[in-house]
C-alpha cells in the first residue's frame, strides 16, 4: 500500500525542481541522463530533502539511483519518514 | 599566539590619509602608509575600508592615490562602523577573530569593540608599526597568498555574474571555462595546501589529518602519490584547492586522504576528482578503497563518494581489500570500495593529470 503522502511529496519536489531549474519536469523523467542535470545538483537535492523533511539519508540509501526521478525521491523520503517502530492506523 | 589577521579594515580620515575629506577638501597620503598597504597586500592580508564619507567622493580620492584596487568590499557611508565591519567579515566568510580595525577615533574603536569584541582594534598611531606585529606576519608566503586579493576580486566578479546568469547552474559552470590541474606535489605546492588547510574549512573526506611533515616525506615514497589540485577559470585562478594521498597495492589503490577547499564545492571539484580517480583506476585495472570518517563538514563529500558509486566494504565486501591493514579501531573510520569502470570525468571541468602508471620523475630505469 502506498503512503498517502507520496503524491503530495512528488508535487512539492516537482515545484522545487522547477523553481531551481526553470524547467517543468515529470515525476518519471530521469533527471540526470535525459534531464541533463549534474550530480552536483543531485547533491544539493539531497541536502534539500534532508532539511525540508527532517530525514537523514545514510549509507546505501545515498546511491544516485534513489535520486534519479522525482518518483524515486518521493519514495525514499516517504520510507525514511515512516516511524521505525512500525506504522499505526 | 594570536591568530593571523586575514582582513584589516581601515578608517580613511586621519588614519589612512591625513586630513578630513569633507572639511578640508584636500587630504594627504603619507608615502609610508602607502607602503604599509602594499606590504600587507603582498603578505596575503586583505584590506577594506569603513569610513564616514560620501562614497563616490572618497573612492575617487583612493583612485587618485592609486590605492583603490587594494581595498575589497569598501564600506563608505554613514552607518555604524561595527555594522560595516560585520558586513565585510560576513561577505568574506571570515571569522571576526581574524578581522582587524584601525581608526584614529577612540569612540569608533570603542563602538566596534563593544559590538564585535572579537575584532582587534588599533589606533592610527600604530599604522606604521602594523607590519612589525606578529599577527600581521603570516607564517608562509606562497604564490596563492601573494595574489590572494586578486583571487578574491575575481571571486566577486564571478559571483556577480553567477547571480545575473540566466539558466541552470550547470550552464553557468560550463561558461566558466573551468580547468583543473592535478599534479604530483612539490614542497612549494604542499605549502600552498598547508596554507589552505590553515585558512579555510576544508572538506576533509577522510576526517583523518595528515600533518604537513608526513605528506612531505611521502612525496618521495614510490608507493605513495601525493597529488595537489589547482583550479582556474576565465575569471582567474582559484589557487590550490585540494590534495590527495594515494597508496598503491597490488590490484588496489588506497585513497588515504582527499581534501578540497569548501570554496570549490559549488563547482563539483570533489565529485570531479573522484570521477577522475575512478576512470584512471579503471584504466589501470585496479579497485579503489577510500578511507572515510564522517565529520560535521564533510557531508557533501560522503554524498560525492556514494554518487560516484562507492559502497561500504561492510555492506559489499571485496577480497581486494585483504591487502590493507585493518582500519584503526578508534571508531568511525569507514572504508568505501569501488570496482571502477571507465567514465566521463566531468561535463563542466577540463581535467589535466599525470599518468599515474608512469613512475614519478619519469620512466623507471632498470
Amino acid at each position: 500500500m502506498s503512503t498517502p503522502d507520496t503524491h503530495t511529496l512528488e508535487k512539492e519536489l516537482l515545484e522545487f525542481l522547477e523553481g531551481r531549474t526553470g524547467t517543468a519536469w515529470d515525476a518519471d523523467t530521469d533527471l540526470f541522463d535525459a534531464g541533463g542535470l549534474s550530480s552536483l545538483f543531485a547533491m544539493q537535492v539531497v541536502v534539500h530533502l534532508e532539511k525540508t523533511y527532517a530525514i537523514a539519508v545514510r549509507g546505501a540509501d545515498l546511491r544516485l539511483d534513489n535520486f534519479r526521478t522525482v518518483r524515486r525521491m518521493a519514495e525514499l523520503v516517504a520510507r525514511l519518514q515512516a516511524p521505525a517502530g512500525g506504522q499505526h492506523g | 599566539m594570536a591568530a593571523t589577521v586575514k582582513c584589516l579594515v581601515w578608517d580613511l580620515d586621519d588614519t589612512l590619509w591625513q586630513g578630513t575629506l569633507l572639511e578640508d577638501g584636500e587630504v594627504h597620503l603619507p608615502e609610508e602608509v602607502r607602503k604599509v598597504v602594499i606590504e600587507l597586500d603582498s603578505r596575503g592580508i586583505l584590506q577594506s575600508v569603513a569610513s564616514r564619507n560620501d562614497h563616490e567622493h572618497a573612492w575617487a580620492r583612493l583612485e587618485a592615490f592609486g590605492l583603490a584596487e587594494y581595498f575589497v568590499l569598501p564600506e563608505i557611508g554613514w552607518g555604524a562602523k561595527s555594522e560595516s565591519v560585520k558586513r565585510i567579515a560576513d561577505r568574506l566568510n571570515f571569522a571576526l577573530t581574524t578581522i582587524a580595525f584601525v581608526d584614529d577615533r577612540p569612540a569608533e574603536r570603542a563602538e566596534v569593540a563593544f559590538h564585535l569584541p572579537e575584532v582587534r582594534c588599533y589606533p592610527a598611531e600604530q599604522v606604521l608599526a602594523l607590519t612589525d606585529l606578529a599577527e600581521f606576519t603570516p607564517a608562509t608566503s606562497t604564490v596563492d597568498s601573494r595574489r590572494r586579493r586578486q583571487m578574491y576580486q575575481a571571486g566577486f566578479r564571478r559571483e556577480a555574474e553567477r547571480e545575473a546568469a540566466p539558466g541552470t547552474d550547470e550552464e553557468f559552470l560550463r561558461s566558466l571555462d573551468l580547468r583543473m590541474r592535478i599534479g604530483r606535489a612539490t614542497g612549494e605546492e604542499l605549502s600552498r595546501v598547508e596554507e589552505l588547510t590553515l585558512r579555510t574549512s576544508q572538506m576533509n573526506a577522510t576526517g583523518v589529518h595528515y600533518p604537513d611533515a608526513v605528506l612531505r616525506e611521502l612525496i618521495t615514497d614510490p608507493r605513495h602519490e601525493v597529488l595537489v589540485v589547482t583550479l582556474t577559470d576565465r575569471f582567474g585562478p582559484h589557487g590550490a584547492v585540494g590534495v590527495l594521498l594515494l597508496e598503491r597495492h597490488p590490484g588496489l589503490w588506497h585513497l588515504k586522504l582527499l581534501a578540497t577547499s569548501c570554496r570549490v564545492v559549488a563547482y563539483g571539484a570533489g565529485a570531479t576528482l573522484l570521477n577522475w580517480l575512478a576512470d584512471t583506476a579503471a584504466r589501470s585495472g585496479v579497485h579503489l578503497v577510500a578511507d572515510f570518517r564522517a565529520t560535521e563538514r564533510n557531508r557533501m563529500m560522503e554524498i560525492a563518494y556514494r554518487f560516484a558509486g562507492f559502497e561500504g566494504l561492510d555492506e559489499a565486501p571485496c577480497p581486494c581489500a585483504d591487502v590493507l591493514a585493518p582500519a584503526p579501531e578508534d571508531g568511525g573510520l569507514q572504508r568505501l570500495h569501488l570496482a571502477p569502470g571507465p567514465r566521463v570525468v566531468s561535463t563542466v571541468i577540463d581535467v589535466a593529470a599525470p599518468d599515474l602508471n608512469t613512475p614519478e620523475g619519469g620512466p623507471a630505469t632498470p
